[in-house]
């Protein structure tokens, strides 16, 4: 039952989902006495995969693919599991890879799992659990299929050091011209910012914030922890910040290891985006708001008050720690 | 242009989820089930296509009676009819091949399906849908434009967008953007009326087994309660973000 991931990349760097994905396969191939192979496209340097248990690396170097296209993608990836007689291959869930995985299940007639919170239940029958009913509830899943599909959730296992070594392999796979038929005009991307997909620590503000002229408050307290900016729906709504920082059900779900929400009452449907977040920090004029019923910690208070003293106290620690 | 929309009838966004028969099955006792929101975005899409460049729209929901209401009302809202697959949806394999089969019959060019619907969130069907048809694919889209048959997309990437060029035949996984959310469309009576006169078409299901199987379902342990703290003590906060939680 050999195992391989797709390592993905961001601006010629592996993501930190990449080393999460190759944690998660090592257990499995502890497990079942096999190895993980992980294929990329178009990395230079690809050395760190086997600190996290990757034992052998198919590196697919492409100018064709030098943007991101997902039917071409799917298929170097299949091929890449065809080749090594991968049983078990694993995706993360960021928004290329989701756009990825039906593609590559249907083309290997595999059985496909998304948003898996935890290493296999069981491998025979193999059971995942994953995400249902946008975080309300826990699904268990069973894949019936000789080769599986799993996409694997943000912080749903965590980075395991392997200090191993990968060998490298160059990796042709054969590419069809129609699978070139969906062209990249354009792309507008946040550069120097840290996004909500990639962050560990989000900040969010809500309509407590009246207005977009005090969202320097959320900023700050923001780039002293390093983390990505969010808002709840009505502030999106309100055009105070972007629709892509949007956090919950119909928006961007969070699966931060911490989640500060800042004058945020804590609909049910917010909640479910961020459920997945480990550590809930919640700041509230209202010591009633629902979110605190969620929260691991709580401030009531004027959020106008607290965010530049939190936001000095941050700045502090992580002077004192860095 | 034959638009067809793919529908899912899924628990209100608020609805309470629990679970019946040993938390095997989702317990629908009084929910009240809607258009899944992604595929309602897409739905309001396709009737503005409809009206700005003329378009014939149909809706499709592979699931039971229960459904017929949800496709109803998707019929109110302004699409021209619908059809019902009669089959307990068991997984996402399962529905794409039940869609392939009604696009294969029915000739659609343009395919828009949420994302994924806010049930089982597999974000499975639209992807499997376009490869079994080899049609052209554009997943988490945020704005459609079709001119003959060229579509110019925009969806969503980590930390941004990108605008995409494609080709009809096609199949979208949408979300909000593909609209605006004031601009969703409310069945009014006359539309509720003219409903009742729509074709709604029950097919039966083609062969297909399924690849996976939803074995239980589980609901997050019961958490802690909130540990507050004084607005006057913002170093307990940190502390306890480092010491306890270790998040920091």
């Amino acid at each position: 039952m050999s195992i391989l991931i797709y390592a993905e990349q961001a601006e010629g760097k592996f993501k930190k989902t990449a080393f999460e994905l190759a944690s998660y396969a090592k257990k499995i191939a502890g497990e079942t006495g096999t190895t993980v192979t992980a294929v990329t496209i178009n990395a230079n340097d690809v050395s760190a995969l086997g600190q996290y248990g990757v034992d052998k690396v198919l590196n697919v170097k492409n100018d064709k693919l030098a943007t991101f296209n997902a039917k071409a993608y799917a298929d170097a990836i299949k091929q890449a599991a065809q080749k090594e007689g991968a049983k078990i291959v694993v995706l993360s869930s960021t928004t290329d890879s989701l756009y990825l995985a039906p593609l590559v299940a249907v083309g290997l007639e595999a059985g496909y799992a998304s948003n898996v919170v935890a290493a296999p239940i069981s491998l025979s029958p193999f059971q995942v659990k994953r995400n249902a009913f946008s975080n309300k509830a826990f699904n268990i899943t069973e894949i019936n299929t000789d080769v599986k599909v799993i996409a694997i959730g943000k912080n749903s296992f965590g980075l395991v050091e392997s200090n191993g070594a990968a060998t490298v392999e160059e990796f042709n796979p054969t590419l069809n011209d129609a699978d070139f038929s969906v062209k990249v005009e354009s792309s507008e991307k946040v550069t120097g910012k840290v996004t909500i997909a990639d962050a560990d620590v989000v900040v969010s503000g809500g309509r407590g914030l009246k207005g977009p002229e005090n969202w320097h408050l959320i900023e700050d307290l923001a780039a002293a922890f390093g983390a990505a900016t969010a808002c709840s729906k009505p502030v999106s709504d309100l055009g105070w910040r972007p629709h892509s920082e949007h956090v919950g059900q119909t928006g961007k779900p969070v699966a931060s290891n911490l989640y500060v929400a800042v004058g945020i009452s804590g609909a049910i449907q917010h909640i479910a985006g961020i459920n997945s977040s480990k550590v809930k920090v919640v700041i509230n004029a209202d010591a009633d708001a629902p979110f605190f019923k969620v929260a691991d910690y709580g401030i009531v208070g004027d959020a106008f008050e607290i965010l530049p003293k939190l936001t000095e106290k941050i700045k502090a620690f992580k002077a004192q720690n860095s | 242009m034959k638009i067809l929309v793919c529908i899912s009838h899924v628990p209100d966004t608020t609805a309470k989820i629990n679970f019946t028969n040993g938390d095997a099955e989702f317990d629908t006792n009084g929910v009240q089930f809607v258009i899944n929101p992604n595929d309602e975005f897409g739905l309001t899409r396709a009737i503005i296509f409809k009206e700005q460049q003329g378009a014939s729209v149909t809706v499709v929901n592979v699931g039971g009676t229960d459904a017929e209401a949800t496709l109803r009302k998707a019929l109110a809202i302004g699409a021209d009819e619908a059809i019902r697959v009669n089959a307990n949806p068991t997984d996402g394999f399962f529905v794409a091949k039940q869609l392939a089969e009604v696009v294969k019959n029915g000739g659609y060019d343009l395919v828009i399906a949420g994302k994924e619907s806010l049930d089982y969130n597999g974000g499975m069907v639209p992807g499997m849908l376009a490869a079994m048809l080899n049609f052209d694919f554009v997943n988490s889209c945020l704005k459609l434009e079709v001119n003959g048959t060229e579509a110019k997309a925009v969806r969503e990437i980590d930390g941004g967008k990108e605008t995409l060029s494609a080709k009809l035949p096609l199949v979208v996984g949408g979300q909000k953007g593909l609209v605006e959310e004031k601009d969703l469309r409310i069945p009014n009576m006359r539309g509720i009326m003219m409903a009742r006169q729509k074709a709604l078409t029950v097919l039966e299901p083609t062969g297909a087994d399924s690849k996976t199987k939803a074995v239980k379902f589980e609901k997050p342990a019961p958490k802690s309660a909130v540990k507050m703290i004084s607005p006057d003590n913002l170093d307990e906060l940190v502390n306890l973000l480092h010491n306890e939680a270790k998040v920091i």
